[in-house]
C-alpha cells in the first residue's frame, strides 16, 4: 500500500508541474557486441523518440530538457564506461565437443579442445553450466538414452574434477531426438556424436 | 485513471512473484548492496536478484548480473539501478524487462526475450525511456543542474 501511494504521489508531481522543472540529464549509447552484431535502442523523452543504430553512437538528453546526437567519442564512452563495462558478466556461450563411436571416448581433436573449454568454464565466477549429450541415430533409442546420458556425465565428472562446484553443472541426454545432422536411422555420423556444453 | 489501473496491476505483479529469483549477481567489487523493501543485504557474487530489489553501489562499487533469459545488466560506481518488471517464459521466449536506473551508469546486453520481441525491453532514467531492439549499450544518468 505505501509503495502504491508513493509511486502515485510521484505521479502526480510530475504531472502537476508544467513548469520549468531541471531535467535529469541521460546518455545512451549503442556499443557494438564482441562479434560486431550491432542493434538499435529507441530512446523517448517527451514527445520526441531517437533511434540509435550505429556502433558508439548516441543520443543525450540534456539538463535543459532538449535531446540531442551525443558528440562523445569510442574513447570517452570506453573511458567514461570502463568499470561498468568491465563488471559485464561473461557472455552466455556453448561449445560442442564430439565423441567416438558408440563410446563416452571424445574424439582426439575435442580432446584437444577440451582443455580451451575448460579454461572458459573456470574463468567465470559462479557458472550455471548445462552438458546435453547426444548419439548418432545407430541403435535403439534405449542404448542411446543411456549413452548420451554417460556422454554429458563423463564431462560432468571432469568438470567436478576440475574444482567446478557440483551444483553448477547440469548434465542430461538426449539420445537420438535432437540429431544435429538429420540422417535415416541405423546411420553412422560422427557430428551426431556429441555434447553441447551451455555456459552462463 | 488510467495511471491508477496500471500501477495496481503492476504491484498485483510483484506481488505474485516476491519470492523467486529472476536473477543472479554473478560480478561484485567494492561496496554493493541489495536493498528489498524495508531491509538491505551486502550484494556477493551468488546473490539472487528479485523483482524490485534496487541494487545500489558506492563510490569503488560496480556489479554484473544476469536474468534467467540471459540478459547481462552491469552497474558502475555511485549507482541505483532496480527491476521494477522481470517475466521470461522459457519455453516461448516470451517476456518483459523493465529497468529503472535512476543514478549512474549501465551497460547491457540483451537476452533472449528481446530475440523473440523487440522492445520487450526497456530501461528507464528519470528523463527518458529506452527500448532495446537487440544490442549491447550503456546509459549514464547525470546530477540534474540545481
Amino acid at each position: 500500500m505505501l509503495r502504491l501511494v508513493a509511486l502515485f504521489l510521484a505521479a502526480i508531481v510530475a504531472a502537476g508541474c508544467a513548469c520549468k522543472a531541471p531535467v535529469t540529464p541521460a546518455l545512451f549509447v549503442v556499443v557494438p557486441s564482441s562479434d560486431g552484431h550491432v542493434g538499435k535502442i529507441v530512446v523517448t523523452h517527451g514527445a520526441e523518440t531517437r533511434v540509435i543504430d550505429k556502433p558508439w553512437s548516441g543520443q543525450r538528453v540534456t539538463g535543459d530538457g532538449t535531446i540531442e546526437a551525443a558528440k562523445d567519442s569510442e574513447e570517452e564512452v570506453r573511458k567514461a564506461f570502463g568499470t561498468t563495462l568491465s563488471a559485464l558478466p561473461g557472455r552466455p556461450t556453448s561449445f560442442m565437443l564430439y565423441f567416438l563411436e558408440g563410446k563416452d571416448e571424445l574424439t582426439p581433436e575435442s580432446r584437444e579442445e577440451l582443455d580451451k573449454v575448460f579454461a572458459e568454464l573456470k574463468r567465470r565466477p559462479l557458472p550455471d553450466i548445462v552438458v546435453i549429450g547426444h548419439t548418432d541415430s545407430v541403435g535403439g533409442l534405449t542404448y542411446n538414452d543411456k549413452l548420451s546420458l554417460a556422454r554429458a556425465e563423463r564431462m560432468r565428472e571432469m568438470m567436478v574434477g576440475l574444482g567446478i562446484p557440483e551444483e553448477r553443472v547440469q548434465a542430461a541426454g538426449r539420445g537420438k531426438r535432437e540429431l544435429l545432422v538429420p540422417t535415416e536411422d541405423n546411420i553412422s555420423e560422427p557430428r551426431n556424436r556429441r555434447v553441447e556444453i551451455n555456459v552462463r | 485513471m488510467r495511471k491508477v489501473l496500471i500501477l495496481v496491476a503492476a504491484l498485483g505483479f510483484a506481488g505474485s512473484a516476491a519470492a523467486a529469483d529472476i536473477g543472479l549477481i554473478k560480478v561484485a567489487k567494492g561496496s554493493v548492496e541489495i536493498q528489498r523493501g524495508a531491509s538491505k543485504l551486502p550484494a556477493k557474487v551468488g546473490t539472487g536478484v528479485q523483482i524490485s530489489d534496487v541494487v545500489v553501489t558506492g563510490k569503488d562499487g560496480s556489479a554484473g548480473i544476469t536474468f534467467t533469459d540471459n540478459s547481462l545488466v552491469s552497474v558502475g560506481p555511485n549507482s541505483v539501478f532496480s527491476v521494477e518488471k522481470y517475466s521470461f517464459d522459457s519455453t516461448t521466449h516470451a517476456g518483459q524487462f523493465e529497468g529503472n536506473l535512476r543514478q549512474g551508469r549501465l551497460a547491457a546486453v540483451s537476452g533472449k526475450m528481446v530475440k523473440q520481441s523487440p522492445e520487450s525491453m526497456k530501461i528507464r532514467t528519470p528523463s527518458a525511456i529506452m527500448g532495446v531492439r537487440g544490442t549491447e549499450f550503456v546509459v549514464q544518468v547525470d546530477e540534474p543542474k540545481r
